[in-house]
């Protein structure tokens, strides 16, 4: 599992490559929420596009970081998500708090 | 009824073995052609089962995982057991939602994930202790939007 990042006109960009689950999750918590602290954004864009793999334990990761983000006001998008993301996605409803955007 | 193909495999749960559980099964599978959509069902439902051995069902130790999947016709069977504490409330486990663990940051959607990918899940006691999930899913069906022509 990487985790990537880059600051951009006030947008950080995060690209998660691999697979995300349980073994991996502890690692992508900390090294998000190490990013967050130490680059200040307005908004915050996580391309899933090299994602080979989620299940749920990645929700729980990505609202845990949208939950740590909503105290600073700063917002979650999500872009290029697999068909089988999208797919959990939609059916947890996480689209609802971080939409998706092209 | 007889399967036509079995396998079986234990491996400690450890979250490192998640990968190789749904990778495993997925190589099972293989055999009856599958599309990816449905590999990729089969994978997720796999590491939910596998992560709730691993998260939920061994407190104090690292027990083991009981892997089995059985291909009859275009149907795969995968039996994933475990010897930890087991779950009391069915049903409530089954929620949406719902988690043991609010505090990790948990989703709680383990179960629901396994019944929306797969075409059916049951849980059982496994013995006096544990748990026993057993997930069914037909390969090669015509989904509705294929039915239409979409």
């Amino acid at each position: 599992m990487q985790v990537k990042h880059r600051l951009y006109h006030g947008t950080l960009y995060i690209v998660l490559s691999g697979e995300l689950d349980q073994h991996s999750a502890q690692y992508v918590r900390e090294t998000l929420d190490e990013i967050f602290l130490s680059i200040k954004s307005r908004q915050v864009i996580i391309d899933l596009s090299e994602l080979e793999f989620m299940d749920s334990t990645g929700i729980g990761v990505l609202i845990g970081r949208y939950k740590k983000l909503k105290e600073f006001g700063v917002p979650i998008y999500i872009c290029n998500p697999s068909t089988h993301a999208e797919k959990i996605f939609k059916m947890t409803g996480l689209y609802d708090i971080m939409p998706k955007i092209s | 009824m007889i399967a036509n193909n079995i396998m079986e495999i234990k491996f400690p749960a450890l979250s490192i073995n998640e990968g190789f559980a749904r990778t495993c099964v997925a190589s099972f599978c293989l055999q009856l052609n599958p599309t990816i959509e449905e590999i990729n069902d089969i994978k997720t439902a796999v590491s939910e089962a596998v992560t709730n051995c691993v998260v939920h069902a061994y407190p104090t130790k690292v027990g083991d995982v009981y892997l089995k999947a059985e291909i009859f016709d275009d149907t795969v069977i995968v039996t994933i057991k475990d010897d930890g504490v087991g779950i009391n409330d069915f049903e409530k486990a089954r929620q949406p939602f719902f988690t043991t663990k609010p505090d990790s940051e948990r989703s709680g959607m383990g179960f629901a994930v396994m019944e929306s990918f797969m075409d059916e899940v049951s849980l059982s006691k496994n013995g006096d202790k544990g748990l026993c999930v057993v997930m069914r899913k037909q390969l090669g069906k015509i989904t509705a939007s294929e039915a239409i022509g979409g």
